[in-house]
């Protein structure tokens, strides 16, 4: 069935299984965000303790699907990986450095003899959590204003801007989708944290959780109403079948009404946002983290269908209209697409797995006696 | 011919191989104790002796360490295909994506999954489910360097693709025969099977000190009985596949085997350098000795290389110039037709520009008499097609004759564990203690002679590495080259501390 499907099937496909590994991450992003609160909510050794060996059970699976959206582009979008991170370098060298320093901060931390000190691990995992979650919301925000590059007939990358990509989270819209996602990924990092750890005896300490989940929602809400708000009445890139790129009023706004599936995703997902944070501010559920989470996957998706579906080049070039990369002319050969399709019917098992693991683990919530230990971060 | 600024492109490459030299510091590491771990457990669990127990947990601690850096240093590997090789990215994604979106849907996965319950589950899951993810951590870590090995034996020896002139790019045309050309899996079994040498040494290496003080000496003398064994297999496979390998190479890349052995005039029975010194004016095509000083093997690189011992192994000058005798074609016609092919592309696609149908087809017709030989269009001089002879040398003859130095270590603390005195064999142990850093200089003359032994290709004989690079201002490779040597030494000081204290603590109650 997969090799008779033909290649624009394929090329859609494979944007929507770049779109939904990319907005796992987001959810994901939990771990980042966690990892800024620490300051915040903890207020003693064993609070730390709680918070790093929660968040530092769970940091390799949003790393691992970073590295996974990179590797499903690198294979499906090719001419979009060697044009973004050959052209806007810095800013993905920026961000591939935020997330080397945090790697190795939940192991190193409290291990004895480790040359620089707790503090300053726990600051590599808050530039982590903050520069590096807002460079890649302005990284993504360039789907929507564009980039500063030049393909010449072989496709090579020309960087017209200085910055090499640095420029992007001078944008506002760029800089405000990026500093909304550094308020969610604290929101979910709050949600989950009270989700996975126990907190007999310490009442002070999960209400300072709750309080930092509200908060952090109200300082998302004004870059959150700015991004839509903006998104919905910027002028957008669109292609005609000709394949010729122009500037679109209200493209993107034309596009949520083309697509009302998009739109009822993006709807549901800031409903689900919305009522996870109640609940945790105001319900004392723990288990809002399974509201905002599904609801942050699906503001994801919908950002990622908005920007390439509907004749929308989904990485426009502003230096050269014509440059811009759409699903169609960045992606691999139908060859390559159509065994990658067949690669990815284990994608559901592997999910399962995780789950399955995730649940086994997480049946007991995390106790303040299990990270008294020399193993625990 | 090519105005390419040779500066970017070298410190490109140097980046690449600073941060690849960096993690494959820890990789192998990872590969092979992550095998040892799920040994010392399923004795446990089979055995029930909490002593095996808490054994398998110290090495698990010095595993945990080893793998976070790793990490750190891999991700930057991935990344930097595209943000240093962004048009070798764009001309062979569709085929060298594919490993590493594979590698990461199946096999990073695995590991981080359960490398969570391998640490963090001694009470949360059962024995059982504990083992099993101990053993899925390692057969995680061993399909990651299938899908990663692939990749790179497919820069060796490009197979299962073809060149598109209407993008201007090599798509794929066969995924098994990428998965399963001979150089991948020569190329998998052998380092993998390196890495299991590696970490059965870092376990030698580390007991031996315990033994020479005189502390865990029941933990040690366990620690080596495993180690011993999984060393010496693994060092006998390793020299199996390293032959393999050598075969594969004189067959695909046969200017890298003539750079291993500093063969410049090709021969017939040609002799197998067993140690030399290179005379470091030698030039490709002169009349000078390559050697100041060598012992050669008679007949035993065209043995290695051919199977026969009286066959011919071309030379560097051969494949250069050419052997018409031998029917071995040169660089120098290699060029003449690639360029052409080059010439022929740019019609091409000028013609299609102009939407000159007739144009775009004859030129179209012209290019495929010569596409194969595309890559060396873009060439200089012929001689810039030899890799640096005297680096691939030394690096092939250092890391030879440490493999055949380890399995006499390893069968060496197997003889005197079996005579119960390995305690007590004191000219043995500090050559143990030692021996974890002669593993590390294979490990790492090993890739310099795969990589190096590549130059000037990022493709064998398809792009060179200064059409592969990103089109970028050399200032900023320098700017981030410096940032991750920076980044990387201080935090491999930070594993060298935590790494020797934990070592210093010990295990607990054994």
């Amino acid at each position: 069935m997969i090799s008779n499907l033909d290649y624009g099937t394929l090329q859609q496909l494979w944007w929507i299984i770049c779109s939904l590994v990319g907005s796992l991450f987001l959810f994901l992003t939990f771990v980042q965000g966690g990892n800024t609160l620490l300051w915040q909510v903890a207020k003693n050794d064993v609070e730390s303790a709680l918070v790093m060996n929660s968040l530092g059970r769970k940091w390799e699976i949003t790393f691992t699907t970073l590295v996974l959206f990179g590797g499903a582009l690198f294979a499906a979008f090719p001419k979009f990986y060697a044009t973004s991170f050959g052209g806007a370098y810095w800013v993905w060298m920026l961000i591939l450095f935020t997330f080397i320093v945090q790697a190795v901060s939940f192991e190193f931390r409290k291990k004895p003899g480790n040359l620089l000190g707790a503090r300053v691990y726990e600051s590599f995992l808050l530039i982590n959590g903050t520069v590096g979650v807002l460079l890649i919301g302005a990284a993504v925000g360039t789907f929507f204003t564009g980039s500063n590059f030049i393909l010449n007939a072989y496709n090579q990358v020309s960087w017209t801007h200085p910055l090499r990509g640095l420029e992007a989270a001078f944008s506002l819209f760029n800089l405000s989708l990026g500093l909304f996602l550094v308020f969610n990924a604290r929101v979910l990092g709050a949600m989950y944290l009270l989700n996975n750890i126990d907190f007999s005896a310490m009442d002070g300490f999960e209400a300072r959780i709750r309080k930092a989940a509200w908060v952090n929602f109200l300082c998302s809400l004004p870059f959150l109403l700015y991004v839509l708000a903006s998104l919905l009445l910027r002028q957008g890139f669109g292609v005609d079948e000709a394949g010729v790129v122009s500037m679109v009023a209200n493209k993107y706004l034309l596009n949520l009404l083309a697509m009302p599936l998009v739109l009822g995703l993006l709807l549901l997902g800031l409903v689900l946002v919305i009522l996870g944070v109640l609940a945790t501010a105001f319900k004392g559920s723990s288990r809002g983290i399974w509201l905002a989470g599904p609801g942050t996957v699906l503001v994801g998706l919908a950002l990622f269908f908005t920007a390439g579906f509907n004749s929308t080049p989904f990485y426009p070039s502003v230096a050269d209209l014509q440059s811009s990369l759409t699903i169609f002319n960045a992606s691999s050969s139908r060859y390559t697409l159509t065994a990658m399709t067949y690669v990815a019917l284990g994608i559901p098992f592997v999910l399962a797995y995780v789950v399955y693991v995730w649940r086994q683990m997480d049946s007991q919530k995390l106790a303040a006696h299990e990270v008294a230990n020399d193993e625990a971060y | 011919m090519v105005d390419v600024d040779l500066s970017l492109v070298n410190w490109s490459r140097a980046q690449f191989a600073l941060t690849a030299m960096y993690h494959w510091i820890f990789v192998p590491l990872t590969l092979g104790l992550s095998f040892l771990l799920a040994m010392f457990e399923s004795i446990y669990v089979r055995t029930g002796d909490e002593k095996w127990k808490a054994l398998t947990k110290f090495w698990m601690t010095l595993f945990a360490i080893n793998f976070a850096i790793g990490v750190a240093t891999g991700i930057i590997l991935e990344f930097q295909f595209g943000t240093n090789w962004s048009n070798y990215s764009w001309m062979v994604g569709d085929i060298f994506g594919a490993p590493l979106a594979i590698e990461g849907i199946f096999a990073f996965f695995l590991e981080a999954t359960f490398f969570a319950v391998m640490f963090f589950g001694w009470n949360r899951v059962s024995k059982g489910f504990h083992l099993f993810s101990t053993w899925m951590v390692a057969v995680g870590s061993s399909l990651s360097a299938v899908w990663i090995l692939v990749a790179n034996a497919w820069m060796q020896h490009p197979v299962g693709m073809a060149f598109n002139p209407e993008t201007a790019r090599f798509e794929m045309e066969n995924f098994w025969a990428v998965l399963f050309s001979p150089i991948a899996m020569s190329k998998f079994t052998h380092a993998t099977s390196s890495g299991f040498l590696l970490a059965s040494l870092f376990v030698v290496t580390i007991s031996s000190w315990y033994l020479l003080k005189g502390r865990h000496v029941e933990m040690a003398k366990r620690s080596i009985v495993v180690a011993s064994v999984f060393g010496l297999l693994a060092s006998v496979y390793v020299g199996f596949t390293g032959d393999e390998a050598a075969f594969e190479n004189a067959q695909k890349q046969p200017m890298k085997l003539a750079a291993f052995e500093g063969l410049y005039k090709g021969e017939q029975g040609a002799g197998l350098v067993a140690a030399g010194i290179m005379n470091g004016d030698k030039k490709p095509g002169d009349s000078q000795a390559p050697f100041l000083f060598e012992v050669k093997l008679p007949g035993l690189l065209s043995l290695l290389a051919n199977r026969e011992s009286g066959s011919f192994v071309p030379g560097i000058d051969d494949l250069v110039y050419g052997n018409s005798e031998q029917n071995v074609m040169g660089v120098v016609d290699k060029m003449k037709m690639g360029r052409l092919a080059v010439a022929d592309l740019a019609d091409f696609k000028q013609a299609r520009l102009e939407k000159n149908e007739n144009g775009a087809s004859d030129a179209l017709t012209r290019f495929n008499i010569n596409k194969e030989f595309l890559g060396y269009g873009y060439l200089n001089t012929p001689e810039e097609a030899v890799p640096p002879v005297s680096t691939v040398f030394y690096s092939f003859h250092i890391m030879v004759i440490l493999g055949g130095f380890f399995p006499v270590l390893f069968l060496a603390y197997l003889f005197y564990t079996l005579k119960g005195r390995i305690g007590e064999v004191r000219w043995l142990l500090p050559i143990g203690v030692s021996s974890y850093f002669l593993g590390l200089v294979a490990q790492q003359t090993g890739w310099v002679v795969a990589e190096v032994g590549r130059q000037p290709w990022a493709i064998q004989g398809l792009l060179p590495v200064k059409v592969a690079t990103t089109n970028l201002a050399v200032g900023n490779v320098q700017a981030t080259f410096f940032m991750f040597l920076g980044l990387f030494t201080l935090l491999l000081i930070a594993e060298i501390k935590i790494m020797l204290k934990q070592i210093s603590i010990g295990p607990e109650g054994i």
